[in-house]
């Protein structure tokens, strides 16, 4: 099932030479595969470096940076300084902003998991009429932009307080991660021998107790791809947050965006700032890259 | 989408499972499964498409019927009209530059040991937020080249190749016999072989000139030569030094280049030495001489990467950079379910790698491909935090995008009306894989 169909390596072994090939195709086989290396490693810095370019710039002073180019490092390494993460989380706005996003994102993405488990259990599991008509208009749902909701959820909102609240962007979040979450593991659940369930009911286990005991400790790789899927998702936005928030309530991607607009005059707060806002995605990413992957594989249509 | 057809089907022997439920559910419990997720998609995912179909038609405040003005405005206001002409950029070559260059690093990756750290490499970008891609490509693109690491590239190779000039602000002084022509300066009157020429400028920082830069040097005259002295006729007041020949403190334009120009033609042209001093073989007789324009050219400065022209397919650029790694990605997983022996049987039978490539490994993927190429073209019709964060506000005009100006629209102009009409559209372009994605599941799910 999706949860294990996508890991990064998944590479064959490099190409074995075969005995009985000529020489002459050996020898092209050694230079285009020299060819293939040196292709790669040059695309492969060419990725890192804007990356670099971000960390650098945010261990240099602030005068350094008008004054040289942050690749200026390598043969000056004395410029490299900590002051501004200092400064910065010295600031209390941002700071208060990173609350802000683990406020938002740990629940909203808590809410997704266990609203779409709930609904993709009794998708997959349960009888009722229409069942399968639900499911259809459930997954027509995955393609739907966020930007259609703006306008009217924001005056929704509105009307009943919870425009500028944290609790709006967690709600918003949780509505558009529901078609994917619910389409996720309805398709996962539905994989569930049919005796391990009955062998459950035989025990006297309830409907709740079967999900709790039963389905969701099964579900776990894809309770783990939709989780971790979900949860850079919600950090990583800015959109709907910088619609639904105001200044107390802002994430660390809204309260940066604000900076933007005076680019080169603080690239100290800047660069820093993004840098810590990459840091829990970044180590999330590295920890569970082959949930990520499978997460985002199957999401391919969102 | 592809692994996501696979999870609709059970790997197992295809027969007809049975779902039904193992509890005899009475209705009231599925009810109460369902309902959060009902509720929650309604109020804030069904709802919303309603009354943006609704408000699409109402004036700015929502309280009268304005038939298709809102529509009407799609295609008359300036801003959107540029927005749907980016946004055609965007859809044509964003996703198709991104999935050529994840084919690429796909098949290339499985040919090194260490696809697995490059892959790694390349689809890192995906994990981190649009914001910090869009400062990070804000600094990449930064104009100064002492600052962008794009342009410090650029001009580094273009002053590799391109003589870069010495003399940038250098123009003729009081009474010169020089003027003006096509960005350089030419002789007023022929010069002849054997009388040493004198062709004086003012205007350069000394700090700016050549390192190689000696004393100014009057020419000596040589038989059949044209020979001449071109410097910094820097005459400070009166008395000191003369003006139109060189003075002990006066320095020579070191490598400034000289052309003798007959009837238009270049018939022969030399480069100063340091102290100024040039020659010309005898061609050069009763010619005018000229000092071409690349001898003042300002210093290249690099490429306006955020300007009007280029802001659009600069920030395409970033997206690739974001999203190169997930068609990679999932290439890469069709890739390893295409039959090795296919492959391996090309080979045998004198295929060369690029032939297996075109005529076995394009057409097999090509299911892949296509759904790569059709999410990534969903997602491109979304992007705003790119735009908005990269785009500087002198340009942000001529970047903008549908998302971005339905922002705009709804947001800072309180034109909601016109903004629900761009979100109907952008609706209307995903409906067709809406369709698609529910024709393919209803096959899945009727077993």
């Amino acid at each position: 099932m999706t949860a294990t169909a996508g890991s990064i390596g998944k590479a064959d072994p490099a190409g074995t030479v075969k005995a009985g090939q000529s020489l002459a195709s050996r020898i092209t086989e050694r230079l285009s595969g020299g060819l293939v290396r040196v292709v790669l490693i040059v695309v492969g810095l060419f990725w890192l470096v804007p990356t670099i370019g971000l960390l650098i710039s945010s261990l240099r002073a602030p005068q350094d940076m008008s004054a040289s180019g942050w690749w200026t490092v390598f043969t000056k390494p004395s410029q490299l300084t900590v002051d501004s993460y200092q400064k910065l989380l010295e600031n209390s706005d941002i700071t208060h902003s990173l609350v802000n996003t683990v406020l938002i994102t740990v629940p909203a993405t808590v809410l997704v998991v266990v609203v779409g488990a709930l609904a993709g259990y009794a998708f997959a599991w349960m009888e009722f009429p229409g069942r399968d008509w639900w499911f259809l208009g459930v997954v027509s749902l995955l393609v739907v932009p966020v930007q259609v909701a703006l306008i009217p959820i924001a005056e929704l909102f509105g009307k009943i307080g919870l425009f500028g609240s944290i609790l709006g962007v967690i709600l918003f979040h949780t509505g558009f991660g529901l078609p994917f979450a619910v389409f996720l593991l309805r398709n996962f659940f539905a994989e569930i021998p049919r005796e391990l369930l009955e062998a459950a009911r035989l025990d006297g286990a309830g409907e709740l107790r079967l999900f709790a005991r039963v389905v969701m400790p099964l579900g776990g790789p894809a309770i783990a791809s939709l989780g971790i899927f979900q949860f850079l998702w919600v950090w990583n936005d800015m959109l709907v947050a910088l619609v639904f928030t105001k200044s107390g309530t802002q994430p660390i991607t809204v309260a940066l965006q604000t900076q933007v607009r005076q680019f080169g005059n603080n690239i100290d707060v800047l660069a820093p700032g993004a840098f810590i806002s990459m840091v829990i995605p970044l180590a999330v990413f590295f920890a569970f890259q082959r949930q990520f992957v499978s997460g985002v594989m199957a999401g391919a249509v969102k | 989408m592809a692994s996501a057809a696979a999870a609709g089907a059970p790997p197992g022997p295809a027969a007809p499972r049975s779902r039904k439920s193992v509890t005899g559910t009475r209705r009231t419990v599925a009810v109460l499964f369902l309902l959060p997720a009902l509720v929650l998609l309604g109020a804030l995912v069904v709802y919303p498409i309603g009354y943006s179909l609704v408000r699409s038609f109402s004036n700015a405040s929502g309280d009268g019927f304005v038939g298709f003005d809102n529509y009407k405005t799609l295609f008359t206001d300036d801003g959107i009209r540029t927005a749907l002409k980016n946004n055609v950029l965007w859809v044509v070559f964003a996703p198709t530059v991104s999935t050529a260059l994840g084919l690429v690093f796909a098949v290339l990756t499985e040919r090194v040991r260490w696809g697995t750290a490059f892959k790694l490499v390349v689809f890192m970008p995906m994990a981190i937020s649009m914001l910090a891609a869009g400062i990070i490509f804000r600094l990449v693109y930064d104009q100064d080249p002492d600052k962008g690491v794009a342009n410090a590239v650029w001009v580094g190779v273009h002053d590799t190749f391109a003589q870069s000039s010495a003399f940038p602000k250098a123009h003729p002084g009081r009474r010169s016999p020089l003027v003006a022509q096509g960005g350089g300066f030419v002789t007023k009157a022929a010069v002849h072989a054997g009388q040493p020429v004198a062709l004086p400028l003012v205007g350069v920082a000394p700090d700016q000139l050549p390192d190689d830069a000696k004393k100014a040097a009057a020419a000596r005259p040589e038989p059949g030569k044209v020979t001449g002295t071109t410097w910094q006729d820097f005459t400070r007041g009166k008395g000191v030094g003369k003006l139109g020949a060189p003075d002990p403190s006066e320095v020579g334009y070191a490598g400034m280049r000289i052309e003798a120009v007959k009837d238009g033609k270049v018939v022969a042209s030399a480069k100063a030495s340091g102290d100024g001093t040039f020659t010309l073989p005898a061609a050069a007789d009763g010619a005018l001489l000229r000092l071409p324009a690349s001898n003042f050219r300002e210093p290249y400065n690099g490429v306006d990467w955020l300007g009007p022209a280029l802001v659009t397919p600069a920030i395409i650029g970033s997206y690739v950079w974001m999203w190169a790694g997930f068609a990679m990605v999932l290439i890469a997983a069709g890739l390893a379910g295409v039959p090795r022996e296919l492959l391996e049987a090309a080979r045998v039978d004198g295929a060369t790698e690029w032939q297996v490539f075109r005529k076995v490994t394009v057409p097999l993927l090509a299911p892949v491909l296509a759904v790569v190429v059709v999410t990534l073209m969903i997602n491109v019709l979304k992007v705003f935090d790119l735009v908005f964060i990269i785009a500087p506000g002198s340009s942000q005009d001529d970047a903008n995008v549908l998302a971005l100006e339905l922002y705009r629209k709804g947001f800072a102009e309180g034109r909601p009306g016109v903004a629900s009409a761009i979100s109907v559209f952008l609706l209307l372009l995903v409906i067709p894989v809406m369709l698609f994605n529910v024709r393919r599941l209803r096959r899945e799910v009727r077993r």
